[in-house]
């Protein structure tokens, strides 16, 4: 997440950020409840790297006569199914661990945008005040007004990739299902998401606007926009590093909880929550399939808790 | 006071008419989708113009919103294409029933978290306080449908002491209240943490007050002065905050539903969206809006209420 925070604020010291977060990472080791959160997050993030080069089964593949079997059995080509197969036919292990790419590829991608947007919109209404306050406030309250699910529900059936909208982008503007499946679900979880960033930013810049080297740049006769982008935002980034490990978090949850409810990205890629409910119909012979998705789902975001808990801890230390 | 309520109020009517304008828009701006909609994408051309000049929608836009704010207001969402009942009768079933599970949660979650918030507060940086802290944050990140499929593989299949879906085919009643087990324990399980770490900061800052050391230090028993001048004064920010979340709980409240089929508002809502049931989506959204807005005005009343330094500042 530094990266980005680094790159929209567009800092001069691009390096010296880069040192700091390592020594960062090295105070890091005083908190054993942020190591662990930052072994499960390197974890997942090193499998969805990386996964292409393991010696894993196509995700994709299915095989006859191996229907939802048990984790460690064997099919009839000598093949080994470390966890089972699912009710295709599909190896587990290989889609579970496929899977994590899907999930930390669009989740990190839906928290990007996402800050982006909100940040724009908190140092707005936090630096500028007056109307442009009153607006962006009210914006984000009507949409915050509303339960998560029941607004993404709402965006995903209006405007969803079944909509008048995502039929015209599939076919007129030529964009694979899974591309506007996710860049919708991107938009929708902009809107849930960004005024909750919104709301924290503009706190954090309420604060930081009284201070001397604000005034200073003020004084230089700098513009509002470098104000808000080169003197509020990189001073702003310590609570949104902790916020923005647990907002991913968040966002990871909500794409699979999208998946399960079958408002996510479109089969046959591995998506953890899809694999949940697909499970679900199987009863006892479905668990194994559903089993393996809740305890990744669980520790890649627990990673990123127990990371943000250490990171809070720490920075609260000095 | 009235003041302040007052204004609120205005604000939740602000709200609650975008909110409405916007629902509208998104979903019958363009009416002739809304007749696909409601009569099926098989409908010849002739039946949809014939059903939007029945229904009035050739009138302007703005009549048409303003007759659906209105029928709205009075609980009239027309009918639902998916069930041919009207939406108020589904609403009001669902809703009830979404009711007992939201408040059998909230009751067993908030007394939960009170004493764990308390017992981790007054002890702040102590083992106690940091295990208690990593429990919430562990139950935290197991979303819901991950815990109820784990709870549902201990219970149902390992156990087999516990019913795996709860659809209440007979009506809430007594005999079947082990079918709610499961679906209250994966929503506390996954709200607990929130609310004890809210309670366990309030707790915490309450114990290094100067009347409670004043009180430690003039000899009162530490049970009294914990409960008599800690407590009470550590609850005016939990409370807010617990009756705030109460939007966060109803999105729970959705997933958890539908994972174990329970006829709450949660699945009425869901089904509804995936058959495109249009007026049963926007009036589900609106009681949903309306009750997140309507528990910020509680919670900023009462907290008003609770706190004497500001009402008298």
């Amino acid at each position: 997440m530094t990266d980005t925070t680094a790159e929209q604020t567009d800092t001069p010291d691009t390096a010296t950020g880069f040192a700091r977060f390592l020594a960062a990472l090295g105070l890091l080791r005083e908190s054993w409840v942020g190591m662990i959160g930052l072994f499960l997050v390197s974890f997942w993030v090193l499998i969805a790297v990386f996964v292409d080069l393991l010696p894993l089964q196509d995700p994709l593949a299915q095989t006859r006569g191996v229907i939802n079997f048990p984790m460690l059995t064997e099919d009839k080509n000598g093949v080994m199914h470390w966890m089972g197969t699912d009710d295709r036919g599909r190896d587990l292990l290989a889609r579970l661990l496929h899977g994590s790419r899907v999930v930390l590829f669009w989740s990190t991608l839906a928290t990007i945008v996402a800050y982006s947007v909100g940040m724009i919109m908190g140092v707005t209404a936090g630096y500028r005040g007056g109307w442009w306050d009153e607006i962006i406030s009210f914006i984000g309250n009507v949409l915050l007004s509303f339960p998560q699910i029941v607004l993404l529900l709402v965006i995903l059936t209006a405007f969803g990739p079944n909509s008048d909208i995502g039929v015209w982008m599939k076919s007129e503007l030529g964009l694979g299902k899974t591309l506007v499946s996710g860049a919708l679900i991107v938009v929708a979880i902009t809107f849930s998401t960004a005024p909750q960033v919104a709301r924290i930013v503009r706190g954090i810049v309420l604060d930081l606007k009284t201070r001397d080297y604000i005034a200073a740049a003020e004084v230089r006769g700098e513009g509002p926009l470098w104000i808000m982008l080169v003197e509020l935002l990189p001073n702003a980034r310590g609570p949104l590093i902790v916020d923005a490990c647990l907002r991913l978090g968040y966002v990871i949850i909500t794409i699979a909880l999208l998946g399960f409810l079958s408002l996510g990205l479109p089969p046959p890629d591995p998506d953890w929550g899809k694999m949940i409910s697909d499970g679900r119909q199987w009863g006892y012979n479905g668990l194994n399939m559903m089993l393996w998705p809740a305890i990744a789902i669980s520790s890649l975001v627990l990673g990123l808790n127990l990371l943000a808990d250490g990171l809070r801890e720490i920075s609260l230390r000095d | 006071m009235l003041q302040l309520a007052g204004k609120r109020l205005v604000q939740m009517a602000l709200i609650m008419l975008t909110v409405s304008l916007l629902l509208f828009l998104a979903f019958e701006a363009d009416k002739y989708s809304l007749a696909g909609k409601v009569l099926g994408q098989y409908a010849s051309q002739d039946q949809r113009l014939q059903w939007l000049e029945q229904n009035g929608y050739n009138a302007p836009f703005v009549q048409r919103y303003v007759t659906w704010v209105f029928n709205a207001a009075r609980g009239d969402f027309g009918e639902s294409v998916q069930f041919a009942t009207p939406v108020s009768k589904l609403l009001k079933d669902h809703l009830l029933n979404t009711a007992v599970l939201g408040g059998l949660v909230f009751t067993i979650t908030v007394s939960i978290a009170l004493v764990l918030g308390v017992l981790s507060g007054i002890a702040e940086g102590s083992p106690r306080d940091r295990g208690i802290t990593v429990l919430a944050v562990i139950t935290t990140s197991v979303p819901e449908f991950a815990s109820a499929t784990i709870l549902v593989a201990i219970f149902v299949f390992w156990l087999d002491i516990l019913p795996g879906t709860s659809p209440f085919s007979n009506g809430l009643t007594w005999a079947d209240a082990n079918q709610l087990v499961l679906p209250v324990m994966v929503l506390v399980i996954y709200n607990f943490g929130y609310y004890t770490r809210m309670t366990r900061a309030s707790m915490a800052e309450v114990m290094t007050s100067q009347y409670v050391r004043t009180a430690i230090l003039k000899g009162l028993p530490y049970k009294r002065v914990i409960l008599r001048h800690g407590l009470r004064n550590a609850l005016i920010a939990p409370f807010t905050v617990m009756i705030l979340q109460l939007n966060y709980l109803l999105s729970g409240v959705i997933v958890t539903e539908v994972f174990f089929s329970y006829k709450g508002f949660g699945k009425l809502l869901y089904e509804a969206a995936l058959f495109g049931d249009i007026f049963v989506i926007e009036a589900c959204a609106m009681v949903a809006v309306f009750i997140a807005v309507f528990s910020q005005f509680v919670s900023d009343i009462g907290y008003t209420l609770l706190n004497p330094r500001i009402r008298f500042s």
